[in-house]
């Protein structure tokens, strides 16, 4: 593959001015699909059904078999619509796109098309500094998932080169709410970061609603960024791609970095932009084509026949209404006051797409500030080395169990990191882990006193020096203490017994 | 006249992935042909202020309550499968080799 | 041939009750009817290798004072488009040569769990698609009436396994006439109820918003306890209504008395005059008209303008949703897979669909995905389903006027089989009087009507009642049949020529 040519970033925005657009597919945690009633596998009890154990007739469109709509997930889009700010169509429809693919068993999906169930709403999102952008929404619409295809021989794993695929439908009917956004203006220098604040704020939005895990690893949240560029002044939109497979909040900010500096490097050589879909790659940080839009793209969408209208009445979006959370703008607010961070210590921690984890760590029983610690520190850097999210490393409970064994006393902060990686390495929760590699920090005075003993002993003229009154010589034989301790002891209890032994306490 | 043509047909066995043969395309377009020529006097009557049935009876909010049942056995799933492997459905490359 | 044979489904269920003939029996006969005329027939695509113990069972539940429906022990054909675990379903298809369901359809279930005894899969067109059961993979069905003919479509296994008394009872399904236009060309009843009565699930569907399963058998009566058994909402079919039904063997009882005649008012379609009809058909017709005005009914002309366009509609929508259910014969999880040498997925599903589908269904998919494309779905799905809303409301405006609308059941009777194989178009006009029923959702039935004068061979006459309103067909059915039973001086299929009369 040919490594595209890139303009500088900003060189790229005095040229041209980027418009974004997203699709946003969410995936329900009810308890069942769609349209049957086979277990869900976006829902945490079945995270770990063996491939086909999750399906019903119609998932893998068996001869006969019918779709009926389940109401929970009716529900959950009517709420995700109002609290995206959108109107709740009187009626709304299904629809049938066709297209063939192994892993859509019916060789249809069963979608929203001219009636989605919502409409017309907007989402305003916080951006580094305080400032806020208000995202237009287009619509919200209902429909299910495809399975899943694991590309075997060749290249493992790749679709190009592969001998042969394996289809599981587990995931085929999985419930979807596809958020589409109206064309993103003026986002300017900082179209990377409104990306990864609207997915941000997408997540936060169905997290605090509950209809969903959103955790974009598991690809319970993914999304579609379309971006275009026009130079400057002109009104006509330019050609935008869609890039796909987009599954971190980190990789939404870097593919429409990407995307915006290899456009621009086209057109900017006289080039002209092909409309298709792209492929992001977390590995190399590019994106690459995949196909274009042709006339194949004919998904001959017309009213699903075998499901009715879905009518919900007033009282009922009344009453979804009333149940909706806190505006995350609001919660935000109140979060800000409760924990009493400054702008920029709650700015870290909302630009980090942290707060649901934060708030969760806090209330699993830790400190504001060290929880803010923990995940916009080391989990974040764990996470970013990983390439993945930090909330796919560690549960908040872990999080707060470890912080309990820092404040104890059990583990200092070196030790904590230690102990963490080997949580997220799944030796077990924070405890586990302490037992299991011998961690605790050594509390037991006589085991420090002939640490020290030694050490001293080993440099007679840091003693003499202490001796002399220059206590902040003691640093230099705390050093050689911790390290014959192998770091199990707490620095400071290691410094008040070297000035004791020195006869300066 | 409709406007099918040997092409067109050709294009919607792409669409409707049948491998249609020369000899098939040819017997298609003649008699899809007649066909369109006969049933498109539809428009005729389909004016604007008509209304479009999808459902010969109307009914609405036809819901399931999110409760789990119906679940196929790992056996009935893959009874009928022309190829399985590792309780999943096999099938050939979805795209053929690099270009 | 056996007495047992003879018997209407009410009448056996008697005897089955009394004791006077076990369900061993009753299915024995049948079995051994099956293997006597089947081969000159071709009624059945697969014969169960268990109904006598499904039978025995029945006996067993019997005998040991269990209540039991009112049709238990009874024998019934089922049509190969329902899918049952116990014998393959294939929908007349390649594609689906041995396809075992892991479920019942809705509608088998529940004549299983009535005690009826499945004798078999009765041959159909290809998916349902036909006129005649000559676009059955496995070979056409030949009429019992005269074995070069066709016994109708798509159903014309079901039918012609009534016809020729290898089951008392079958069921169908009818999107266009495949009930009702088989029993027009074999001498039975057909019934297709209101759209939503009876479930869709488990019936591989043919074109979603027209099918509906339905009842197949030699009198009004049988197909009403039949409907019984099956009908009713199912809450695996999003379209089944949640109506309450009334009886409608009670019904088809009460008219046997012939009351509801007096002052029932029959509409006739002045749009369908006697042009297009064969003569013998048309007289036919009017003969019956006769009978029941003779009977005190009043026979009222009414207009419905847009049943001319119903046959272009039906054959817009029907291909339309027909090309988007067939899409899952993709040979990936189920069915015929055609291996194609160093060819992508892609390669392979075409070329299965090539091998596994028929010319047939090949054309109405390919028209279906031409109706559907972009650019052309206005005018013509989208045109299609505003004939729909002319056609309900030709009907809505007729039934301000009449009770039931009567017509002949089809054109002409039984045509030659390969006489309409190469003309799809002529072959299409066979279903212009059954196909406003399906697109209007409303309920038909096709009763026999006599004989046409010129060739002999059974006429049936249709009658089409508004939604909901299955009970008056039933009532109005069975009073014409029992006027006509009467002058005939016995049932129609008394006058069938004697299938293997010599075995
Ligand atoms: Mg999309
Ligand atoms: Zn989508």
């Amino acid at each position: 593959m040919a490594k595209d040519a890139l303009m500088d970033f900003d060189k790229a925005l005095e040229l041209f001015e980027p418009v974004l657009g997203f699709e946003v597919h969410v995936e329900l945690n009810t308890q069942t699909k769609m349209f049957s009633s086979a277990g869900n596998p976006a829902n945490s009890a079945n995270h770990d059904a063996a491939p086909n154990t999750l399906v019903a007739p119609v998932d893998m469109g068996l001869p006969g078999s019918l779709p009926v709509v389940n109401e929970t997930a009716v529900r959950y889009s009517i709420s995700l619509g109002l609290a995206l700010g959108c109107s709740i169509a009187p009626s709304s429809r299904f629809a049938r796109k066709n297209y063939f693919y192994p892993d859509l068993g019916k060789n249809y999906q069963i979608s929203q098309y001219d009636e989605p169930i919502a409409f017309e709403g907007s989402v305003e999102i916080e951006l580094k500094g305080g400032d806020t952008i208000v995202v237009p929404i287009e619509r919200a619409h209902m429909e299910e998932d495809a399975g899943k295809l694991t590309h075997m021989g060749g290249s493992t794993g790749r679709i190009q080169g592969a001998e042969y695929s394996l289809v599981d439908y587990n995931r085929a009917g999985v419930p979807l709410v596809e958020i589409v956004t109206k064309p993103i203006f003026g986002t300017e220098h900082r179209a990377p970061e409104v990306a990864k604040a609207y997915v941000a704020a997408i997540r936060d939005i169905v997290r605090s609603l509950g209809i969903s895990e959103a955790r974009m690893e598991r690809g319970n949240l993914r999304c579609d960024a379309n971006v275009s560029l026009r130079p400057r002044g002109q009104e006509k939109l330019g050609t935008r791609t869609e890039t796909k497979n987009v599954n971190s909040m980190r990789s939404v900010e870097r593919a429409v970095r990407y995307e915006i500096q290899r456009q621009a490097a086209i057109l900017a050589g006289g080039g002209t932009i092909t409309q298709e879909t792209r492929h992001w790659h977390e590995d190399t940080g590019r994106t690459s084509p995949g196909r274009p839009k042709s006339d194949a793209d004919d998904y001959r969408y017309f009213p699903e026949p075998d499901l009715l209208p879905v009518e919900p009445s007033e009282e009922l979006i009344a009453e979804l209404r009333a149940g909706l959370p806190e505006a995350p703008s609001v919660y935000r607010r109140r979060l800000k006051t409760d924990w009493g961070f400054t702008d920029l210590e709650f700015q870290d921690v909302a630009n980090g797409g942290l707060l649901a984890e934060v708030e969760a760590t806090i209330a699993a029983g830790a400190t504001p500030a060290s929880a803010r610690k923990w995940w916009t520190g080391e989990i974040t850097r764990l996470a970013n080395a990983q390439g993945t999210e930090p909330a796919a490393l560690v549960t908040p409970e872990s999080v707060a169990e470890l912080q309990k064994l820092v404040d104890a006393g059990t583990l200092t902060d070196k030790l904590a990191r230690q102990v963490l990686e080997g949580v997220i390495a799944g030796e077990g929760s924070p405890q586990e882990v302490v037992d299991a590699r011998g961690l605790a920090v050594v509390s037991d005075d006589g085991a420090l006193i002939a640490a020290i003993d030694d050490a001293l002993a080993a440099q007679p003229d840091v003693l003499a020096k202490i001796q002399d009154g220059k206590v902040q010589a003691a640093g230099a034989v705390i050093g050689a203490v911790m390290k014959a301790m192998k770091g199990q002891a707490d620095a400071a209890r290691v410094r008040e017994l070297i000035l004791e032994r020195a006869g300066q306490s | 006249m409709s406007e099918i043509t040997p092409d067109l047909v050709r294009h919607l066995g792409v669409l409707a992935r049948i491998q249609l043969s020369d000899e098939e395309v040819e017997r298609l377009t003649g008699q899809l042909d007649a066909i369109v020529d006969n049933i498109a006097k539809v428009s005729e009557v389909a004016t604007p202020e008509v209304a479009a049935t999808s459902h010969p009876i109307p009914l609405s909010n036809v819901f399931r309550s999110d409760v789990p049942g119906d679940m196929l056995s790992l056996d009935e799933v893959l009874q009928n499968a022309p190829d399985a492997a590792d309780g999943r459905f096999r099938v050939t490359a979805i795209l053929g080799e690099e270009q | 041939m056996s007495d047992i044979l003879k018997l209407t489904a009410a009448d056996l269920a008697a005897k089955l009750r009394s004791g006077e003939v076990s369900s061993v029996e009753a299915t024995q006969a049948h079995l051994d009817r099956i293997a006597a005329v089947d081969g000159d027939v071709h009624a059945f695509l697969h014969v169960s290798d268990h109904a006598v113990d499904v039978a025995a069972d029945i006996d067993r539940r019997r005998a040991a004072g269990e209540e039991l429906g009112e049709l238990a022990g009874v024998p019934l054909a089922i049509k190969d488009v329902l899918v049952t675990t116990d014998m393959p379903s294939t929908s007349g298809s390649k594609i689906l040569e041995g396809y075992m369901s892991p479920y019942d359809a809705t509608v088998v279930a529940r004549a299983r769990a009535a005690g009826l005894v499945p004798l078999g899969k009765t041959n159909m067109d290809e998916f349902a698609m036909g006129s005649s059961t000559e676009h059955s993979a496995y070979g056409p069905t030949h009429n019992p009436w005269d074995l070069d003919r066709i016994p109708g479509g798509s159903g014309g296994g079901s039918a012609a396994a009534v016809a020729a008394f290898e089951a008392p009872l079958a069921l169908g399904s009818d999107t266009g006439g495949s009930i009702r236009q088989p029993a027009h060309v074999t001498g039975t009843v057909g019934m297709k109820p209101t759209y939503g009565g009876v479930s869709r699930y488990g019936a591989i569907a043919l074109a979603s918003s027209l099918d509906q399963v339905g009842p197949v058998s030699r009198t009004v009566l049988d197909s009403a306890l039949l409907h019984d058994v099956i009908g009713g909402h199912d809450p695996h079919d999003a379209t089944s209504l949640t109506d309450a039904w009334p009886s409608f063997a009670a019904a088809a009882r009460e008219g046997a008395t012939g009351d509801v005649l007096k002052g029932l008012k029959v509409g006739v379609i002045r749009e369908l005059d006697d042009t297009g009809f064969q003569k013998g058909v048309s007289e036919s017709f009017r003969a019956s008209l006769a009978a029941m005005e003779a009977a005190g009914a009043e026979i009222v002309e009414v207009s419905a303008p847009h049943f001319e366009y119903g046959v272009a509609a039906y054959y817009l929508i029907l291909p339309a949703e027909a090309s988007s259910n067939l899409a899952k014969f993709d040979s990936v999880r189920f069915g015929m897979r055609v291996n194609v040498p160093g060819g992508t997925v892609e390669d392979v599903m075409a070329a299965t669909r090539d091998a596994g589908f028929g010319d047939e269904v090949k054309r109405r998919v390919i028209l279906g995905t031409y109706a559907l494309s972009a650019g052309y779905y206005d005018a013509y799905y989208g045109s299609a389903q505003k004939v729909r809303t002319l056609i309900q409301r030709d009907f809505d405006e007729a039934f301000a006027q009449v009770d039931v609308i009567a017509t002949p059941s089809a054109p002409t009777t039984a045509f030659r089989l390969g006489e309409k194989l190469n003309d799809p178009i002529q072959m299409y006009l066979n279903d212009v009087t059954t196909i406003p029923v399906n697109l209007a959702g409303v309920p038909g039935i096709s009763i026999p009507s006599g004989l046409a004068a010129e060739d002999g061979l059974p006429v049936g006459i249709q009658f089409v009642a508004p939604a909901r309103e299955d009970a008056r067909l039933y009532r109005v059915g069975a009073a014409l049949e029992a006027l006509l039973v009467d002058s005939w001086g016995g049932p129609i299929l008394d006058r069938a020529p004697i299938l293997g009369g010599a075995r």
